[in-house]
């Protein structure tokens, strides 16, 4: 458990000294790696105790504690649920989704304090500003969504980069599929 | 020193009738290190002022081949066709009239170039009528020598303006976004698009680029805080300020034609809606209520009108609403998807680009009587179109053999001519005022 408390404050000031650097363009994958600081400091293993436990391992009354919404909280961090994918020309959030939507409302009402931005996107077919404001309206169907599990408007910006940020460079339906999306961004 | 023109009045000449057999694609000569774009002209127009333009006395010894720049702005017009020579003559000249006739030149334009002991440069010279046989003007223009190409897109102009009875734009400046090796930059360059100065250079994408109406300042579109905000930033001191930077995303300023108000896309009421606001910012208020997406703004010249896109309809398509706010009319009815409306300075004609299957093409309407929608070009990717203030030209961007390029056509669709970046992607060309 200290171990990984200490591979993740190691992760922090890396990122932390990036940022210092100028590296101003944060790509997506390293938003993905930043860590979320995590209240108990505590993860789930065999024989492994929450904060406050009893630690002794020889006593009788030892009660092993598994907590499964802590590891919720940290799954939502994981790249497969930061992003919504949307069909050409729709802003709906589809139900595959869902998970996506679940975990990081959840997040949000544990932590008020915790803020979001939604970044919308297209795919390039079309114009500048009018893609900017489609990925507008993905960003806000995904606010929507999070509000209506509970999420509140002030820790909630839909924000849009239209055309202006592909995920995918190319010029076929698989690379369109890619960047037609939300992602889920701390601020 | 003042700018001289020389005792013989000049009178207005009518445009020469004249016929053209045969089309050329041409390349303009490369200018030696600075060169960022290379000018291709193409097609054939109808009526073309047959044009001599000599080399200039002692123009080799600055570097900058002026004669060469007003041939390249003429023949980017549509309006002349250039005569080849090799003769150099200047601006005291007397002319052999039958030689040049024997060329079937109309007109004949010569000049110098002068280092004064300051330091400075005094351009003269001199435009002839071939056919009547005499002068019908010309001037002395004394600039820094950092200056000698404006000093060229002066005499285009004026040359312009004697032959055709219009105003050039040669003098005048575009500015426009390139992207290429991770960063973006907005820049502004000639009409020609020599020249080109970095305004701003960022790593995050810059867009949707404006000019206020006296040319002094860009609004355009940020994102290097990581959302859409709009900025308005001086050319030549560069400072600038976030002007629109609400919840949300901010974007497509607009300037009304007194450049007192800005006109911008805002999501902070949910959706992205029109609002109007003073040129500091200030003053708030909202101009469209509808459910749609509506955006891209644009200010009829009389400052009465603000036609936009909306999607109210279903698809994006060209509405006009009035500047104090009131009901929209749709004015695009044919295709499914319009965008990106630009109007002319005399508020005659709309361009915008149409969707056509996976094509995206510029096009005219004729506002006055709503006619058939007229195709400009036959490529795949136009974008962004801008009217030249003279309203005779069109700068749009395009798409060539895998790279963003911009281009300019004649109203008709009939003369282009291609800037072509060699370094980077160029896109968003907004054509600047008159006023240099």
């Amino acid at each position: 458990m200290k171990a990984i408390r200490v591979a993740q404050h190691g992760l922090w000031v890396l990122a932390a000294s990036a940022l210092l650097a100028g590296c101003s363009s944060v790509s997506l994958d390293d938003k993905d790696k930043v860590p979320v600081e995590s209240r108990t400091g505590s993860t789930v293993t065999p024989g492994g105790t929450g904060a406050g436990a009893n630690t002794n391992p020889n006593s009788q009354t030892q009660v092993a504690s598994v907590d499964l919404t802590r590891r919720s909280t940290e799954a939502a961090q994981a790249a497969n649920l930061r992003i919504v994918y949307f069909d050409f020309d729709s802003f709906v959030v589809k139900d595959e989704f869902r998970p996506v939507i679940d975990a990081n409302a959840k997040v949000l009402t544990v932590d008020r304090k915790r803020k979001l931005a939604i970044e919308g996107h297209t795919d390039e077919r079309g114009g500048r500003e009018y893609n900017l404001a489609l990925g507008q309206k993905r960003a806000e169907a995904v606010a929507k969504s999070l509000a209506l599990l509970g999420a509140s408007d002030s820790q909630l910006e839909a924000v849009s980069f239209g055309k202006e940020r592909p995920a995918v460079q190319g010029s076929d339906e698989a690379a369109w599929a890619k960047n037609r999306r939300a992602e889920l961004v701390n601020r | 020193m003042p700018t001289t023109q020389t005792a013989l009045a000049p009178t207005a000449e009518p445009r020469r009738r004249f016929v053209l057999c045969a089309s050329a694609a041409l390349l303009a000569p490369a200018w030696p290190a600075f060169a960022q774009f290379r000018v291709e002209i193409s097609g054939v127009g109808a009526t073309q002022v047959p044009i001599v333009t000599t080399r200039f006395r002692d123009e080799d010894r600055t570097g900058v081949s002026l004669s060469g720049i007003v041939r390249a702005d003429l023949e980017r017009s549509g309006l002349f066709r250039n005569i080849d020579t090799s003769a150099t003559l200047d601006e005291t000249a007397t002319p052999a009239m039958s030689d040049w006739r024997a060329q079937a030149a109309d007109a004949l334009v010569g000049g110098s170039v002068t280092r004064l002991a300051d330091g400075r440069v005094d351009v003269r010279f001199k435009l002839w009528d071939v056919v009547k046989g005499r002068e019908i003007g010309g001037q002395s223009n004394v600039v820094e020598a950092t200056d000698l190409r404006l000093a060229a897109h002066r005499i285009a102009d004026y040359v312009h303006e004697k032959l055709t009875g219009e105003k050039g734009v040669f003098s005048t400046r575009i500015a426009y976004v390139t992207k290429g090796g991770g960063r973006f930059t907005l820049r502004v360059s000639d009409a020609d698009g020599e020249g080109g100065q970095v305004a701003l250079n960022s790593p995050e994408p810059i867009i949707s680029p404006a000019w206020s109406p006296d040319g002094r300042e860009l609004a355009y579109v940020s994102f290097e805080s990581q959302k859409a905000v709009v900025y308005t930033q001086e050319v030549t001191s560069g400072k600038r300020r976030a002007i629109a930077n609400f919840r949300g995303s901010n974007s497509a300023p607009a300037w009304s034609p007194d450049g007192q108000t800005l006109c911008a896309t805002l999501s902070r009421e949910g959706g992205s809606q029109l609002y109007l606001m003073s040129r500091n910012g200030d003053n708030l208020r909202r101009l469209t209520t509808s459910q749609a997406i509506d955006t891209e703004p644009a200010f009829s010249p009389d400052g009465r009108s603000i036609y936009f896109v909306s999607d109210r309809g279903g698809g994006p398509q060209v509405y006009r609403i009035p500047a104090g706010g009131g009901t929209p009319e749709r004015i695009t009815f044919v295709g499914s998807y319009n965008i990106s409306p630009a109007i002319s300075p005399d508020g005659r004609t709309l361009a915008y680009i149409t969707r056509l299957g996976n094509a995206f093409r510029l096009y005219t309407l004729d506002l006055s009587n709503g006619g058939t929608p007229q195709a400009l070009t036959e490529t795949n990717d136009d974008e962004s179109p801008s009217f030249a203030p003279n309203g005779r030209l069109i700068i749009y961007a395009s798409r060539s053999q895998g790279r963003d390029v911009l281009m300019t056509t004649t109203l008709d669709g009939k003369i282009k001519a291609r800037l072509v970046s060699t370094t980077a992607d160029v896109r968003e060309p907004v054509w600047g005022p008159y006023g240099r």
